[in-house]
């Protein structure tokens, strides 16, 4: 009998399969089967949400089947508070970029909705592997269907982009591999059981030392890539900024996620003492990127140069939240992660529309939009406070608990990392004055069409999540909180070295 | 005057052999009467006997026979490298059939050679003395020597053929000269008198001067590095599917034999061929994958992939034990898929002129004419650099992790570290296929081919299989590997 999370996982997988022999001519049945797909396994993720206890920090839903037992290796799944907001983040944002992709999408429909649900697969294995073999399948197999559609439906530099991130990647996870089989085998030497189980390594306290800090090292390089963390970030503006909006969308919202699901995962309860030892410098790189992705995103001329480059910000206040080992700090986190899922997500979503409309991005070719498209430009308004952190909308949650976090650390790392949020309503500010306000300069911007209602439809379930984690959070950190607390439990006991206080 | 005495004859031993022995002296037989327009019934009759030596190793496994003196071996190790060997044969002969007619080489006398050359390899895998493994070598090379120069009208076939042969033969006289220091060393050629006559003391140089000659002869048939340079020059001027044989069996054949040298006869020695062995696996790796980057031909990128290739599964030799040599079996077995899967591809390939197309340029857009071709070339493309759930990856997976285990962990860094720098040209070809369109007028067309659907399925099937439940061919690996290690 499969499982729930099974089932959640390869849905999307089956679906691609069934369409793969659907004719490429009947892109309707494409698209239509595509998104069924995405929403049968956002339903279905709901019934892992609402089955879920988030009383306990236990795996919940967990499957496990002998997969390789000569080597330890099981397919072992199972979520816990902390991944099953992210299984529901991406199940929600699947159907979303599938949606917003209906008319962006025109050709070659069938492998663009296959590469799609492929791609959702593998994100969702990401979240919900508890092995690491497993982990490391989905993780490698996760970048063929991202590339291929950075490459074949992306802008003029998509095959540039598409081989760059591919590499990066690569590279990061190579290194992780070695890291992986040497904490097998030190496992292994230790306690007799030769296992690549998550849960079962993480019980075990490896003696600190420079074993433990390269294999952090290693873990950390791969991840850091993915998030991406100052200076690792190259890749990502060209990523972002030639991927078809669909593309986007998943990569901000869920991609970069991986990385720091990563830290939490593997990081933080594998090797504690190095993470607490590292600490400082993920402050370090954390902080700089807050500073740097903000200023450089104020002198973008290009709206979805500006939106990657805010995410490089974005992301840095997660890292700065989660190596705070506070509880505020790692909440904050958690829920920043899905803000700047959502946020980042809406902002792509709505530069995407407006690109359909005008097929430019730069913001000198737009201008007093709020006359012709005034329901565009409202929401775009609502998007825009929400990333840049105005109470009220979600943004400001996470941040401001990563700053509580930050400050029990270190005021002056508090200080700096706020000056992000003041640059991040700069730049968010700025930009959306000279795209809305003003009078119409461009003639060709006068005959724009307002939100279709399908656009109605992709953006409105987005804005509901803005405001309902703005307003209530609780619904969301209320499952967290116990896997979060029990987390800090464990990096604190094992953890030999003294917290960085 | 007293007889010598005649050594028992044991020919069970040598079945898997002699069945393919036999199927290329009926299709020699064949040749000689009608029809003489066609020889597609040879290429069956080939693909018989690939077959029934397939069925006939499957039917011996376990058997542990010795025979000839114990100069020949069917054991486990052995019957293991049948099927590889035999799984390659036939995936050549299916690729073979339409291939060979299409480019106007049709004869009896290639599938006769294909037959030969994997009977000598099949050999090589049972071989347990120096002299056999000469012989069933020498076989095997000489029998693809002339397959290399099929085409007798084009250039760069006799080029190929020339230097394969050439070199080739340079190679064997290494071999030869190891063999016959090892020989004075030991006062033997049989493998379990040369482990007993080293066991137990530090060799001296004659033997350690001939295990570094027969390194070098070995060597050349691997294509390791600095011996590799025939390889692309051989690849590109073969015929497409001797190429593959070159690449897929007499590997795998040439890996047989290192691996029962290595491990049974020179155990003892295993402290001078791991040095040796850990600078040419890292060599190897490193410099087939940098220089494929530059290449534009697509036979030429895929030799000297295949040289990085071997360099991986160096690494496996160099971790040793039962997990090292059993993740080298694995590998081989996954490559040959890959591998096979890849020039089939190649082969179908053709250009509107009768040619095939080989240039990485040729392949701009082919994701549009040919979607399931593009597709399947990509998925053989992902198994090479190592994506999961393929049986690269697997393979990769398995040889890492027991050079992990063996403590050569610098081994594994430079190894993964390549495997990220060979993405790059690998995905290059999925980005003409995928992502450009062609600029001139005579893009890659399908030959539609029966037989060479058929190749590609199997080996789509292969690598699918040995990715997603590598477990059981892992224990047949490690199984296959212990009647050495005992």
């Amino acid at each position: 009998m499969i499982g729930l999370v099974s089932l959640v996982v390869f849905l999307p997988a089956a679906g691609a399969l069934a369409l793969a022999f659907v004719p490429r001519r009947a892109e309707g049945v494409q698209r239509w089967g595509a998104l069924g797909a995405a929403l049968l396994a956002f339903v279905a993720s709901l019934a892992l949400w609402f089955g879920f206890d988030g009383a306990t920090a236990d795996y919940q839903f967990e499957e496990i089947v002998g997969w390789m037992p000569t080597f330890g290796i099981s397919y072992h799944v199972g979520v816990d508070g902390i991944s099953i907001l992210l299984v529901l983040l991406t199940t929600f944002l699947s159907p979303i970029a599938l949606g917003s992709a209906w008319r962006a999408i025109e050709e070659r429909t069938k492998e663009f909705v296959i590469a799609m649900l492929v791609l959702e697969t593998g994100m969702l294995g990401v979240f919900v592997s508890l092995d690491l073999f497993l982990f490391f399948v989905f993780w490698e197999a996760m970048l063929v269907p991202m590339y291929f559609i950075i490459g074949v439906w992306g802008g003029a530099q998509r095959i540039y982009a598409a081989i760059k991130f591919v590499l990066y990647t690569m590279v990061g996870s190579a290194l992780m591999l070695v890291a992986i089989l040497a904490l097998y085998y030190q496992h292994g030497a230790s306690t007799g059981t030769f296992t690549f189980d998550v849960p079962t390594i993480a019980r075990w306290v490896m003696p600190p030392g420079t074993a433990q800090m390269l294999m952090f090292l290693a873990f950390a390089l791969a991840f850091a890539i993915k998030v991406p963390l100052f200076p690792f970030h190259t890749w990502l503006p060209d990523a972002h900024v030639e991927a078809p909006t669909a593309g986007s969308v998943i990569l901000a919202g869920v991609l970069l996620k991986m990385g720091t699901y990563g830290f939490l995962r593997f990081c933080l309860p594998l090797f504690p003492d190095a993470s607490v030892s590292a600490a400082g410098l993920v402050f370090a790189l954390a902080i700089v990127g807050i500073v740097y992705g903000a200023w450089v995103s104020t002198v973008q001329p290009d709206l979805k140069k500006l939106v990657a480059y805010s995410s490089v910000s974005h992301l840095g206040f997660v890292m700065l939240g989660l190596f705070t080992f506070t509880p505020q700090g790692l909440a904050g986190g958690v829920i920043q992660m899905i803000n700047h899922g959502l946020s980042t997500g809406a902002l792509f979503l709505m530069v995407g529309m407006i690109y359909e409309r005008r097929h430019t991005r730069l913001i000198d070719d737009f201008g007093g939009l709020w006359q012709v498209i005034p329901a565009f430009s409202a929401l775009f308004l609502i998007v825009s406070l929400s990333s840049l952190g105005l109470p009220g909308l979600n943004g400001f949650v996470g941040e401001f608990l990563i700053l509580v976090g930050a400050f029990q650390v270190s005021g002056w790392l508090a200080a700096i990392a706020t000056t992000g949020i003041i640059f991040a309503a700069v730049y968010l500010l700025w930009m959306y004055q000279r795209v809305v306000f003003g009078e119409v300069r461009h003639e060709a911007n006068r005959g724009l069409v307002d939100l279709t209602p399908r656009e109605w439809a992709v953006l409105v379930p987005v804005l509901v999540f803005i405001v309902w984690i703005g307003v209530y959070p609780t619904t969301f950190t209320g499952k967290t909180q116990a896997s979060i607390d029990a987390l800090i439990a464990q990096v604190q006991s094992k953890a030999s070295v003294a917290l960085a206080r | 005057m007293t007889p010598i005495p005649a050594p028992p004859v044991l020919l069970s031993a040598l079945t898997p052999v002699l069945v393919i022995l036999a199927a290329g002296a009926l299709v020699l037989l064949l040749d000689l009467v009608p029809p003489r327009d066609t020889k597609q019934h040879l290429g069956g009759l080939a693909l018989g006997g690939f077959v029934a030596s397939l069925l006939a190793s499957v039917w011996f496994w376990d058997a542990d026979l010795r025979a000839f003196r114990d100069m020949i071996a069917l054991d486990n190790f052995a019957l293991f490298f049948n099927l590889v060997i035999g799984y390659a044969g036939a995936l050549v002969v299916l690729l073979s059939m339409d291939y060979v007619r299409r480019t106007g080489a049709e004869t009896g006398e290639y599938y006769a050679l294909v037959l030969f050359a994997g009977s000598g390899m099949m050999l090589l895998g049972s071989a347990t003395d120096l002299i056999v493994v000469f012989l069933s070598l020498e076989l095997m090379s000489l029998s693809l020597y002339v397959l290399a120069g099929l085409f007798k009208t084009r250039l760069d076939s006799g080029e190929a053929s020339m230097k394969y042969f050439l070199l080739g033969a340079f190679a064997s006289s290494f071999l030869l000269y190891g063999i016959a220091l090892v020989y004075g060393a030991t006062g033997s050629t049989n493998f379990d008198k040369v482990a007993a006559a080293l066991a137990g003391k530090a060799p001296d140089g004659l033997v350690v001067v001939g295990l570094g000659l027969m390194l070098v002869g070995f060597g050349f048939k691997l294509s390791s590095v600095p011996f590799h340079m025939w390889a692309p020059d051989v690849y590109q001027g073969a015929p497409t599917t001797v190429t593959a044989f070159i690449a897929t069996g007499s590997k795998a054949a040439a890996f047989a034999a290192v691996i029962r040298l290595l491990f049974s006869a020179l155990r003892s020695m295993q402290p001078d061929w791991t040095v040796l062995l850990w600078g040419v696996a890292a060599l190897t790796m490193t410099v087939g994958n940098v220089v494929a980057i530059a290449q534009s031909n697509l036979k030429r990128m895929l030799a000297y992939s295949s040289v990085a290739h071997v360099g991986y599964m160096l690494v496996g030799l160099v971790a040793g034990g039962a997990s090292g040599a059993g993740a080298v079996l694995f590998y081989l077995l996954a490559y040959t898929f890959t591998t096979a899967g890849t020039f089939g591809v190649i082969s179908l390939c053709g250009r509107t002129s009768g040619d095939e197309s080989v240039d990485v340029r040729d392949y701009a857009g082919l994701a549009r004419r040919h979607p399931l071709l593009a597709f399947v070339l990509s998925l053989f493309l992902l198994s090479l650099i190592g994506i999961p759930p393929l049986a690269g990856f697997v393979g990769k997976f398995y040889l890492f992790g027991a050079a992990v285990r063996g403590g050569y962990l610098w081994l594994v860094v430079i190894g993964v570290l390549n495997s990220a720098i060979a993405a790059y040209y690998y995905l290059r070809v999925i980005v003409y296929m995928y992502m450009r369109e062609p600029e001139e007028a005579i893009p890659a067309g399908l030959v539609p081919s029966f037989a060479g659907g058929l190749a590609l399925a199997i080996s789509i099937v292969g690598i699918v299989l040995l990715g997603v439940m590598p477990a059981p061919f892992a224990n047949l690996a490690v199984a296959a590997v212990a009647p050495l290690l005992k």
